[in-house]
């Protein structure tokens, strides 16, 4: 006979594999390969080579700011200036290349307006005390209208000197991989470790379960957060500098709404928006997931018009199971 | 010689005279009830030994040694920790980060210092073991009880070497078998030579583990005993006020 005390300790103990069996990781993983087989067997333009190299590199850009945004949202807050933050650092890059700057130059100045970005949002709500979704909300017009103003509005498709170097690092491919992959892979690694083995990781956590417990053990709570608004906002200027190369051009309508696709990819992989929890590998997976029903929907053909829907479900349902499973260990 | 003595607190918020003249001694391992109506004083007492408030007159002195705080940061310096009413623990980390957080030891590995998790887990099972709990270090506080809870914010207390720990109101919202645990854990700390100054309600519980009771009323001490000299009748009448002094 069990007791007590037997079942209890039984359901706080799983074991492995029921404890991969209760992870959404799991799930949404499982999900996008299902799609992907569907998509093959469905449509013969899936599983060509071209289509999945469009595929890979276009869910590492989403993947790369969902790791970001993990860390934002895994401590509580939000960062809706992403998007923008992209288009700021494809617009100072392509500026300056276009004037003549080398790319390494250019680069670092584009990361610089990114983390600028990321600093006055972090320093309003760590500071000031202003709330992320209102401050975050302000940036993502503010940025954008900054890159307006640095482009004059005008499509930029010429880089000057480095012009190759910047197409080849955004859209060129190593071993068959395109380079964004290996931007996300490294990310996605690094903040893994991060997460886990550090101790501003472990703080990103305790602010997030509980700001005031963070603040009472002497944790350095307010630098923290602004230190993971730099960081949101940089994994955007690296997604921006690498689309830029990527795509050859830039306008300034580059990642618009792009914010909602990728707290939807962070929270359909775990991250939950009340804080305290999310993996990178999560952040990468959601991405995924979504980018693949992004892709089946233009190669079944319905109207991409629909797409806004989608991610708009996802993040209410991803929200909705959060709900529902705190409702049910409430119990 | 005493581990914490008050001599003349007194504290005004403008016009407001929340404490007066009081002064009281807390002897190493002594556990000391504070008890008295809401608005008495006792949390601002808390408050001021804690370092989050500065006493208008009068003076605090610790193993003798006169000491001025500014901020919580030197009271907890001199040895004194707080352990808060809502425990002030992150629901999503484990047991042994709850512990160690703000404090986590670190190894480097390839030059990169990188949190020690074998030592943490380690140290947290000593002190868990010192607290007779059956707290588990990897454990997530979420799914824990509220004695397990206790456990926790008091092996936070062990770890830095506390001298005197306050707790505010540990045992007012869990279950009966859960208070029994935490009186243990108080017997604990003060097995340990460390004084602990508890805040509660609860008549039963400060009778079980105190060995001094003292009461505020409207900002002054009217009482300060041993607990075996006194009785809840008598307390309660100290706190209402039917009773002057004692």
């Amino acid at each position: 006979m069990t007791t007590l005390e037997q079942a209890i300790s039984l359901s706080q103990h799983r074991s492995p594999v029921s404890r991969i069996l209760n992870s959404q990781i799991f799930w949404v993983f499982a999900a996008a390969v299902l799609a992907c087989l569907a998509l093959t067997l469905m449509t013969d333009s899936f599983a060509t080579q071209r289509n999945l190299f469009n595929v890979t590199r276009n869910f590492a850009f989403v993947g790369l700011i969902a790791i970001g945004m993990t860390t934002v949202i895994a401590s509580g807050g939000i960062d809706l200036s992403v998007g923008s933050t992209v288009v700021l650092a494809a617009m100072v890059i392509s500026v300056l290349m276009s004037a003549g700057s080398p790319f390494w130059i250019s680069a670092l100045a584009a990361l610089a307006a990114a983390a600028a970005v990321g600093f006055v949002n972090g320093l309003l709500i760590a500071y000031v005390g202003m709330p992320p979704f209102v401050v975050t909300l302000g940036m993502l017009s503010a940025a954008r209208s900054l890159a307006m103003v640095l482009s004059n509005n005008k499509m930029i498709w010429e880089f000057g000197p480095d012009h190759d170097l910047l197409l080849w690092i955004g859209g060129g491919s190593t071993l068959g991989l395109p380079h964004p992959i290996y931007a996300l892979v490294f990310l996605a690694v690094l903040m893994s470790i991060v997460y886990r083995w550090t101790r501003w990781g472990q703080y990103v956590f305790a602010i997030g379960g509980n700001e005031q417990a963070a603040t009472l053990t002497g944790i350095p709570v307010k630098r923290i957060k602004v230190s993971i608004y730099v960081f949101s906002a940089l994994t955007a200027g690296v997604a921006g500098i690498l689309m830029a190369g990527w795509l050859g051009s830039v306008t300034t309508n580059l990642g618009q709404a792009m914010e909602l696709t990728v707290i939807a990819a962070a929270v359909i992989g775990g991250a939950n928006l009340a804080g305290g929890q999310g993996t990178a590998l999560g952040a990468v997976i959601g991405a995924l997931l979504i980018e693949v029903i992004r892709n089946s929907l233009i190669l079944l053909g319905i109207s991409t018009f629909w797409q806004g829907m989608f991610i708009g479900s996802f993040i209410i349902i991803a929200v909705a199971f959060d709900r529902i499973r705190n409702l049910r260990s409430a119990d | 010689m005493s581990r914490l003595r008050l001599t003349g607190i007194s504290k005004s918020f403008g016009a407001i005279q929340a404490l007066s003249d009081v002064s009281l001694e807390v002897a190493p391992g002594e556990v000391l009830g504070l008890m008295g109506d809401n608005g008495a004083g006792k949390s601002t007492l808390v408050k001021i030994v804690a370092g989050n408030f500065r006493p208008t007159h009068g003076s605090i002195s610790i193993d003798g040694d006169v000491v001025d705080f500014h901020r919580p940061r030197d009271a907890q310096r001199q040895g004194i920790e707080v352990v808060y009413q809502d425990l002030a623990l992150c629901d999503n980390l484990s047991a042994a980060s709850n512990v160690f957080l703000g404090r986590e030891p670190r190894r480097p590995f390839a030059g990169i210092p990188l949190i020690d998790y074998a030592t943490m887990h380690r140290r947290s099972a000593e002190l868990f073991a010192v607290l007779k709990s059956e707290t588990r270090p990897r454990d997530l506080v979420r799914r824990m009880s509220g004695g397990q809870r206790q456990a926790v914010a008091i092996a936070r207390t062990l770890l830095s070497n506390a001298k005197i720990v306050l707790m505010d109101e540990p045992t007012a919202a869990i279950s009966v078998r859960q208070v029994a645990e935490v009186l243990d854990l108080i017997h604990r700390l003060s097995d340990q030579g460390i004084s602990v100054v508890l805040i509660s309600h609860r008549m039963p519980d400060v009778f079980a583990v105190c060995s001094r009771i003292a009461v505020l009323r409207r900002g002054q001490l009217v009482a300060s005993k041993p607990a075996n000299q006194s009785s809840p009748e008598e307390v309660t009448g100290l706190i209402t006020g039917a009773i002057e002094t004692a």
